[in-house]
């Protein structure tokens, strides 16, 4: 058991009703705090596109303007950063996975997310199908800030959000569930944040 | 390789609070004795928790300030309306216990087999890593050439200025002070831009490797303008920190 830390008293909590959506060890924020490990890149969306992959070949890939062009969906969701941070009700449009997915035949059981800058992040199938991620275009209304990984980055509420990989550029269809970039630099290879599954080991 | 971190469970340990220094009006280092620090790498982090006497706990994440094989120690700037910051800045003394983890984060992180030059751009407290990182360059005897540039906003509150004034061969330190200057300040004024990062920054052929850390609108500054001087993006390696409130 912890000891309890002389003189810190318990001054910040989860406002009435949204206790059961802050899980443990995060406390809720009403900025947007940025963490990447590089530089932010730019590239211009002619330039663009969104791929999926499979042993060294592409799949399907779609230009911007044709993934603009498929159905998108506006969701809610309560996200939750591995640094502690939570931000509930954050509104993003963008397109399910599932319609992404729906036009390539695999049995893959994970994936790879690659983006721009070379960040990755390994992902079950099972996680990123089904209603529960989506490539997200606009944010609280308004296309994403390069900051915060526009033109496009994954959204995968339900996991912690360096899932979430910013500027993504497709998925690499895999067999195996290999560890992507913070995976291989101590985090979780899962990342669940109600089991708060932050680092290896947790 | 000795004094590198474990691959392995972190687990919450109790350390003592060896000493509470205070390096500027909002910002003190803590001195901590984990009983079992299996060692970490400069640049890492490790995890702070404290819990109340009704249970509940908050925890945070800080930049190890000291180099590997040093005393602990993390420097905490003291954030407006935090919980935990205020907190270790102003009510925690030496003799306390704080239960912390780690060390986490494996990419920030410099070892003298890295090499350099090396090019540190600090906004604020975002000095923490890099100062960890100019001391494993001093005691591991690395000839890797170092620049650092530190935003602040006025002279006092520049985090360990007597240690980065004492001058070491191959470090160089320059300031720019944002919100004011001290009578007769010759070092460089205002916010951080091209042309600073221009005539300070090791140049692109010299093969830098660049550490920024400091807050977002900052690093972005930086990391943008380090690229547009020709640096990979590869060689730049970025830490930010949100004015979230929470810290």
């Amino acid at each position: 058991m912890s000891p309890v830390t002389r003189g810190f008293r318990h001054l910040r909590r989860a406002p009435a009703g949204q206790e059961d959506r802050v899980p443990p060890g995060q406390y809720l924020t009403d900025g947007f705090p940025v963490l990447s490990a590089g530089p932010t890149p730019h590239t211009p969306l002619e330039e663009w596109t969104f791929s999926i992959t499979q042993g060294g070949q592409t799949r399907k890939s779609w230009t911007w303007q044709e993934l603009r062009a498929l159905p998108a969906e506006t969701v809610t969701v309560d996200i939750h950063c591995v640094t502690r941070w939570s931000k509930l009700d954050t509104v993003w449009q963008g397109v399910s996975v599932d319609t992404l997915l729906d036009q390539v035949e695999h049995d893959a059981p994970y994936v790879m997310a690659f983006c721009d800058g070379g960040y990755t992040t390994n992902l079950p199938i099972g996680d990123i199908t089904g209603g529960q991620a989506w490539v997200a275009f606009d944010y609280g209304g308004a296309p994403l800030e390069p900051e915060h990984g526009g033109p496009a980055r994954l959204l995968v509420p339900h996991l912690y959000f360096w899932k979430s990989a910013k500027w993504v550029r497709g998925l690499d269809l895999r067999d195996h569930n290999d560890p992507g970039f913070w995976e291989t630099y101590g985090n979780h290879i899962y990342g669940d944040p109600w089991r708060e599954q932050r680092y290896e080991g947790d | 390789m000795a004094g590198t971190a474990l691959r392995g469970r972190l687990t919450w340990q109790t350390a003592a609070v060896t000493a509470v220094t205070r390096e500027t009006a909002s910002v003190v280092t803590i001195g901590l004795n984990p009983p079992d620090w299996p060692g970490h790498q400069a640049g890492q982090h490790l995890e702070v928790r404290l819990t109340a006497d009704d249970g509940y706990q908050a925890e945070r994440e800080y930049s190890i300030a000291s180099a590997p094989g040093e005393l602990v120690e993390i420097t905490v700037e003291r954030l407006e309306g935090g919980e935990v910051s205020p907190y270790l800045t102003e009510d925690l003394r030496a003799g306390d216990e704080l239960e912390l983890r780690g060390p986490i984060a494996q990419y920030f992180v410099w070892e003298p087999g890295d090499g350099g030059p090396l090019m540190l751009v600090a906004g604020g407290s975002g000095v923490v890593p890099l100062r960890s990182i100019l001391r494993h360059r001093l005691r591991t005897g690395s000839d890797a050439q170092a620049r650092l540039l530190y935003s602040a906003r006025t002279l006092p509150d520049v985090i360990y200025r007597d240690e980065l004034d004492r001058g070491h061969d191959g470090v160089q330190v320059s300031y720019t002070l944002t919100r004011g200057q001290p009578p007769g300040w010759t070092g460089h004024t205002g916010r951080i831009n091209q042309a600073l990062l221009a005539e300070v920054a090791w140049p692109a052929e010299t093969n830098p490797l660049a550490y920024i850390c400091g807050p977002t609108s900052f690093v972005e500054t930086a990391a943008a303008g380090l690229v547009g001087l020709g640096y990979p993006p590869e060689r730049v390696k970025t830490e930010r920190f949100g004015a979230t409130g929470g810290h």
